[in-house]
């Protein structure tokens, strides 16, 4: 030293926090003692890969699925997907899902209900295999932050739990939160119209007062359970789907604002429900059979 | 600057790695320990001094020794170690009383540290994959260690509105494992079979015991303030944690298994955990990392400090030496002439 001074006391000290009892760690980086793969949002690519394989058959072979428009999907960054839903267990989510990953290599994020964590087994393989639960601090971080497709269902449950008289008949669009996630997270929103779901498993009956005795949003009776038994729970009827993948919507707004316009919200929300609406009915014009298309 | 800190809970096991942590810290001039029992761990330049559980007389010891910080360390989050009424007594009284000596006319304290915990944000299917420290919950508060820890917690930040010339410092802890401390998980992953809701197998975030001890020398040293979430990287499932500490998971019923009284006996199962092990909880750390803490950890890195930790008491059979306070040996040490050197222990 210059000083000519030993260098001894509190100086030389270590200021690292480390309390007495410790003993020091191994130098080299002890193995990653990670077993499975699951990630924050409870994936795991090992269940999907399963998953994906087991769905592919139903996909072409079952449900003969056809698309239109999947250019219109961008190739990287967020975007918010919204689609009509229908049928008792809504077969949509899992073709668009399934539909985008093999055809743009994409995974989609498919937002749920919450109430599917509640149920055992059911909530734990819906998470393993991608599912998330809708809420809007999750959206907005696949949208925002990861920059990943999200998929919603604007009606909610009212979708699915319709009647079969009332098929293709959108419902309302919740409160318009699927366009103010996608104003926050400065994303665009991409209709996709689905027909075939509402004739997969066509609900003919609710029984509400069994649907609240077991804590469910709805309780149907489908042709499923008349034709196929206990069985019809998880057997659609093949219908022959096909998508459309309607222009994007941006929204010229700021994203990360506080508050958007409530009524900029409904008036866009609206809009993207009619176009939805007129794509489906345009759709159903051009199909001569439920079963072929 | 000198520094004088102040640390409630010196006997229990967090206030007592914190006096040691803090000693070791040349940057702190004066550290007292206070608790209502003798110490666990030695001291070696701290001062302890008793007090009971509600810090009646900690504005006596504010005016005496012109603390400038003090360190919180006294919060109960373990519902297993206390009756509820204790629990209610020491998290949120004592939190009242302290924050009372602290905002005196003419209190010498700035910089007050609190250690909370996750739990405030419960757990719940409706929660967001992720709670940032502005995430209000979203399930009404169901047990007596959550329903303390908010209400403390709204004390605080009541204070801070207050007194805004105080810093007000609160870190909330996701679940700690580590090499020594015991938990109610900790326990449960220490035995052959372990306990887990049938159907669900939820992601839970751990962050490491020394890092629980840095993080809060981190903000006590910088006097750094704000709200802030403290977990490791990463995020595991209950299954996974279960298998690496080499334990077998045990399905209980979803239907209330917590209401059969045996079985929760049987296993470590307070309230707290019950909505833990269906839903679990995840935070977002980024806050925190922009104040410039590193971990030590990850989660995954948690649990494997404490497997190790525990395969080596199994294996070696010895429990960590223990430590009896003596008052007059440790009054020797401090005050007497003949002592020279520095007490190593």
């Amino acid at each position: 030293m210059a000083s000519g001074r030993p260098v001894v006391g509190e100086k030389n000290r270590s200021t690292a926090i480390v309390p007495i009892r410790v003993p020091a760690e191994d130098a080299d980086e002890p193995e990653d003692p990670r077993l499975s793969d699951v990630d924050e949002w409870g994936r795991s690519e090992r269940t999907r890969a399963l998953t994906r394989a087991i769905y592919e058959p139903i996909y072409s072979k079952w449900f003969r699925v056809e698309w239109e428009g999947l250019e219109r999907i961008p190739t990287e960054g967020g975007a918010l997907l919204v689609a009509n839903h229908a049928g008792a267990i809504p077969s949509d989510a899992p073709v668009i899902m399934h539909g985008i990953e093999k055809e743009l290599g994409r995974p989609v994020y498919g937002l749920a209900d919450y109430f599917f964590r509640t149920v055992p087994v059911v909530g734990t393989l819906w998470a393993r295999a991608g599912g998330v639960s809708a809420r809007p601090a999750n959206a907005y971080r696949l949208l925002k932050e990861q920059h990943q497709l999200a998929l919603v269902f604007p009606e909610g449950t009212k979708g699915p739990s319709k009647s079969f008289t009332d098929r293709y008949q959108l419902r309302r669009f919740g409160r318009g939160g699927f366009v103010e996630i996608a104003m926050r997270a400065g994303v665009p929103v991409i209709p996709i119209a689905v027909i075939g779901s509402e004739e997969a498993m066509p609900v003919l009956l609710r029984v509400p007062t069994l649907a609240k005795a077991l804590g469910l949003p709805y309780f149907p009776i489908t042709a499923n359970l008349l034709a196929f038994g206990p069985l019809g729970v998880v057997t659609p009827f093949p219908a022959k789907f096909k998508l459309r993948v309607l222009r994007p919507v941006h929204f010229d707004v700021p994203a990360d604002q506080d508050r958007y316009s409530k009524s900029r919200i409904m008036e866009e929300s609206e809009q993207i429900r009619s176009r939805l609406q007129e794509a489906v009915y345009d759709m159903l014009r051009d199909r001569r059979s439920v079963w072929f298309g | 600057m000198t520094r004088r800190v102040l640390v409630t809970g010196a006997d229990t096991f967090w206030g007592g790695r914190m006096v040691q942590a803090l000693e070791n810290d040349p940057g702190m001039d004066m550290i007292l320990g206070m608790g209502a029992h003798t110490p666990s761990v030695p001291f070696e330049k701290a001062e302890f001094v008793r007090a009971d559980q509600t810090y009646s007389i900690l504005n006596r010891i504010v005016k005496a020794t012109q603390v400038d910080t003090i360190l919180h360390t006294f919060m109960i989050t373990n519902s297993t170690t206390v009756s509820s009424r204790a629990m209610h007594e020491i998290n949120v009284i004592g939190t009242m009383n302290l924050l009372a000596a602290a905002g005196a006319a003419g209190s010498s304290v700035r910089h007050i540290v609190v250690k909370s915990s996750t739990l405030v944000y419960g757990s719940a299917a409706s929660d967001p994959n992720t709670f940032h420290e502005d995430t209000p919950r979203t399930s009404p508060v169901k047990n007596g260690v959550e329903r303390a820890l908010v209400e403390a917690e709204g004390l605080v930040r009541d204070f801070s509105e207050d007194n805004p010339a105080t810093r007000v410092t609160v870190l909330r802890f996701a679940n700690v494992l580590g090499t020594h401390l015991t938990t109610p998980i900790s326990r449960n992953l220490s035995r052959p079979l372990c306990p887990s809701i049938f159907g669900f197998d939820p992601l839970l975030q751990f962050v490491e015991e020394d890092d629980v001890v840095r993080a809060l020398a981190h903000v006590t040293r910088g006097s750094i303030p704000g709200l802030y979430n403290v977990a490791g990287d990463g995020r595991l499932p209950w299954s996974e944690v279960a298998s690496i500490c080499g334990t077998r998971l045990v399905p209980l019923s979803p239907y209330s298994p917590l209401k059969i009284r045996p079985v929760a006996r049987l296993f470590d199962l307070p309230p707290e955990l019950a909505d833990l092990l269906r839903y679990g909880r995840g935070v977002d750390t980024r806050r925190f990392a922009a104040t410039g803490f590193t971990y030590n950890a990850t989660s995954a890195g948690a649990v494997r400090t404490f497997i190790r930790a525990l395969r080596l008491r199994r294996q070696s059979g010895r429990e960590s030496t223990s430590y009896t306070y003596e008052h007059d040996v440790e009054q020797f040490f401090r005050h007497s002439p003949s002592v020279i050197g520095t007490n190593e222990p």
